[in-house]
């Protein structure tokens, strides 16, 4: 099993992917989802051999920039501590934008 | 406005070819992304908190409305519908893919545009006067001066690894709309007795963790002398900028450090020994520019009444409060500069949907003589109406959702991306406008405050221009929560000043009432209702504000 922890702190590598830049997080497969939900959740004792993975990823051109968050986890979900990286595992900003954004104003001055 | 020669052609679709080659040579492998990071960099993107960005250079916030059309192809095609105006009058787009970034350059370069010089330590993308050329209160259109100063610091060879990054601006009027003197350098173009043309020089103004206004080093240098004097301040901080602290390597420092007189003194030497080579301007150069700059042929006057536009102004009160607020006179009878908000009440400051950008495009081919301008406080402007085409241009901005009317108003802010894009933010700074404007959003509780101007930054880098802000706004984390930190009383104007600082921050939950208790502090204090905030402000000091705050002390 890859779960290492069901609940309480703990950690997982996150980067953003090469060619397009979406933030990624490692996964048990050694692969890289946009779903923090399905990120392997790191012990302290792997997270060296994550990092060197995650390096060896970087040089594999998959993904840029690794590096380790600290995550709360409850029941086998991961949360981001910091509020930055709460964000980021968001895959995207925490208001409306575009055609959505434009779609609630109107609504919001009908 | 200014069309490229040959020469600007070749070297961007050359610059173009170049990247997509580097971009090739990432994505297969022979560039690491330390290798990589620079030349991207070199070319406007950067790696944001969700995704790459591209910082796209709108040269002193002009555009036509070809320039605007092919943004909002792009925002369609390889983003996410949508862009984001900034404070140094430039555009983001926050979600290409890396891969597609040659081909957007590609598509950027065929209406004259690209994203050179938007990073680095470089002459960045030199800013003007929003109104510039059309302003009735206009002593010299500035935009010929900006496009020399932009020709002549493009890769400019001996400026291109400088100390840190340099920002220039430009404004040609009295009321100084261009925030001159927080930049590297301000210049100030206006006319002597003789009508001749000259330039208030300032240097060593900026914002960020060390703010300070700039000191005024030359009263009215002529215009002939504009790029030797510019090379002789460069040279200066070229050679004496501190490169051992990027916190100290801008030339604010360097000029507080040396004192101003000193630098002063150095400037005026080295400008001695080039001020007669190669960079001296002959007149038939700057006619030669400002020819691209001559209001278009069938501007011409027209009555300065609009029968047309008074009789609707009566019916339509949306138009009539769009008129007041947002609309300023032309140097042309029968004309005006009208201001497009971008700051729809509880909508993020300075972003546009591609169809946004679109209809504006079209309303500046068929009323504004195709041109169309950004402001460094995030809004669009088309600068030649006539007024009988006002009712219908409105119109239209309304029912696009770009009629707000409160330009200059307390729900015309200017907020920073912060930490919903930016990898450098410590706090959110979008949300917070969007409260605020939700908060005051009511036409007539506007109306009564009057001009006001909120500025918020994510992070001390002050993107926000958050020091500049009547109210300012700064994010800061605090044991992993968003904090903000209020400063009162500072201006971008001619009046330049520092906000200070007005005692502990507010927690995001509390941010938006204290706002609202210094606004209405403000209406309880001021002498009347012609006093407006920053007046108020600097006549009250922070006393009334503190203790409506914080209590009494
Ligand atoms: S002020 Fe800070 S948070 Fe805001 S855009 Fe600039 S760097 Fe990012």
């Amino acid at each position: 099993m890859f779960k290492a922890a069901t609940s309480g702190p703990a950690k997982v590598v996150t980067a953003n992917r090469l060619d397009n830049g979406l933030v990624v997080f490692l996964d048990p497969q050694g692969g890289w989802t946009l779903d923090i939900a399905e990120a392997r959740i790191l012990d302290d004792d792997e997270i060296d051999a994550a990092l060197a993975y995650g390096k060896e990823q970087d040089d594999a051109r998959i993904i840029v920039d690794s590096y380790a968050i600290d995550v709360q986890v409850t029941d086998g979900l991961a949360v981001p501590v910091r509020l930055r990286e709460k964000i980021r595992a968001e895959r995207g900003p925490t208001i409306v934008y575009g055609e959505a954004e434009r779609t609630k104003l109107t609504a919001a001055a009908d | 406005m200014y069309r490229y020669d040959e020469f600007d052609q070749e070297f961007v679709t050359e610059r173009v070819a170049q990247f997509r080659g580097q971009v090739e040579r990432r994505l297969s492998g022979e560039l690491t992304e330390d290798q990589f990071k620079p030349l991207r960099l070199m070319n406007g993107v950067y790696l944001q908190l969700h995704a790459y960005m591209l910082r796209i250079a709108v040269p002193y916030g002009t555009l036509n409305a070809e320039q605007v059309r092919m943004l909002a192809f792009i925002a369609r095609k390889y983003d996410r519908g949508y862009g984001h105006f900034t404070t140094r009058q430039n555009l983001q787009f926050h979600w290409p893919a890396l891969k597609d970034v040659p081909d957007i350059l590609e598509h950027l370069a065929s209406v004259e545009m690209h994203a050179i010089q938007t990073s680095g330590n470089c002459i960045r993308n030199v800013t003007a006067d929003q109104f510039a050329g059309a302003a009735a209160d206009e002593a010299v259109d500035p935009r010929p001066y900006a496009e020399i100063l932009r020709q002549w610091s493009s890769l400019h060879p001996e400026f291109v690894f400088l100390p840190r990054k340099f920002k220039i601006a430009v404004t040609g009027a009295e009321r100084d709309r261009a925030a001159i003197q927080v930049h590297d350098i301000g210049l100030h173009a206006k006319r002597d007795e003789s009508g001749r043309i000259g330039f208030a020089v300032y240097v060593g103004g900026g914002l960020g963790r060390t703010p300070m206004i700039a000191h005024k080093i030359h009263d009215f240098l002529p215009e002939e002398d504009i790029l030797s004097y510019c090379e002789a301040i460069l040279r200066v901080y070229n050679l004496f900028g501190r490169r051992d602290n990027k916190y100290k390597a801008r030339i604010k420092i360097l000029v507080h450090e040396t004192g101003a007189e000193e630098i002063k003194r150095q400037v005026d030497a080295e400008w001695e020994r080039i001020r007669h080579s190669a960079l001296a301007l002959p007149d038939s150069e700057i006619e030669r520019i400002q020819a691209y700059f001559a209001l278009p042929a069938d501007l011409t006057p027209r009555p300065a009444e609009s029968v047309v536009l008074n009789r609707a102004r009566v019916t339509n009160a949306g138009l009539n409060q769009w008129i007041d607020q947002n609309v300023v006179p032309h140097k042309i009878s029968g004309h005006a500069i009208a201001t497009i908000s971008l700051k729809p009440i509880g909508g993020t400051p300075g972003d546009a949907t591609a169809e946004q950008m679109e209809l504006v495009a079209d309303l500046a081919e068929r009323y504004s003589h195709g041109e169309i301008r950004v402001s460094h406080e995030q809004n669009l402007v088309l600068p030649h109406l006539a007024l009988d085409d006002l009712p219908a241009v409105y119109e239209a901005l309304e029912r696009a959702g770009l009629g707000t009317a409160n330009a200059g108003l307390v729900t015309d802010i200017i907020a920073c991306p912060g930490l919903d894009y930016c990898a450098l933010a410590n706090a959110r700074s979008i949300p917070i406008a969007q409260r605020i404007s939700e908060r005051f959003g009511s036409q007539a509780r506007q109306n009564e405050i009057g001009d006001l101007k909120i500025k918020i930054s994510g992070c001390i880098n002050a993107c926000g221009h958050h020091h500049v802000g009547h109210i300012g706004i700064l994010g800061v984390e605090k044991k992993g929560e968003e904090f903000y930190q209020l400063t009162l009383g500072g201006s971008g104007d001619e009046t330049t000043s520092i906000g200070e600082i007005i005692g502990k921050g507010f927690s995001s939950d509390e941010v938006i009432d204290a706002v609202e208790t210094v606004v209405d502090t403000y209406l309880a204090h001021r002498a009347n209702a012609d006093e407006d905030f920053l007046a108020a402000y600097r006549r009250l000091g922070q006393a009334p504000f503190k203790e409506a705050l914080y209590g009494a002390t």
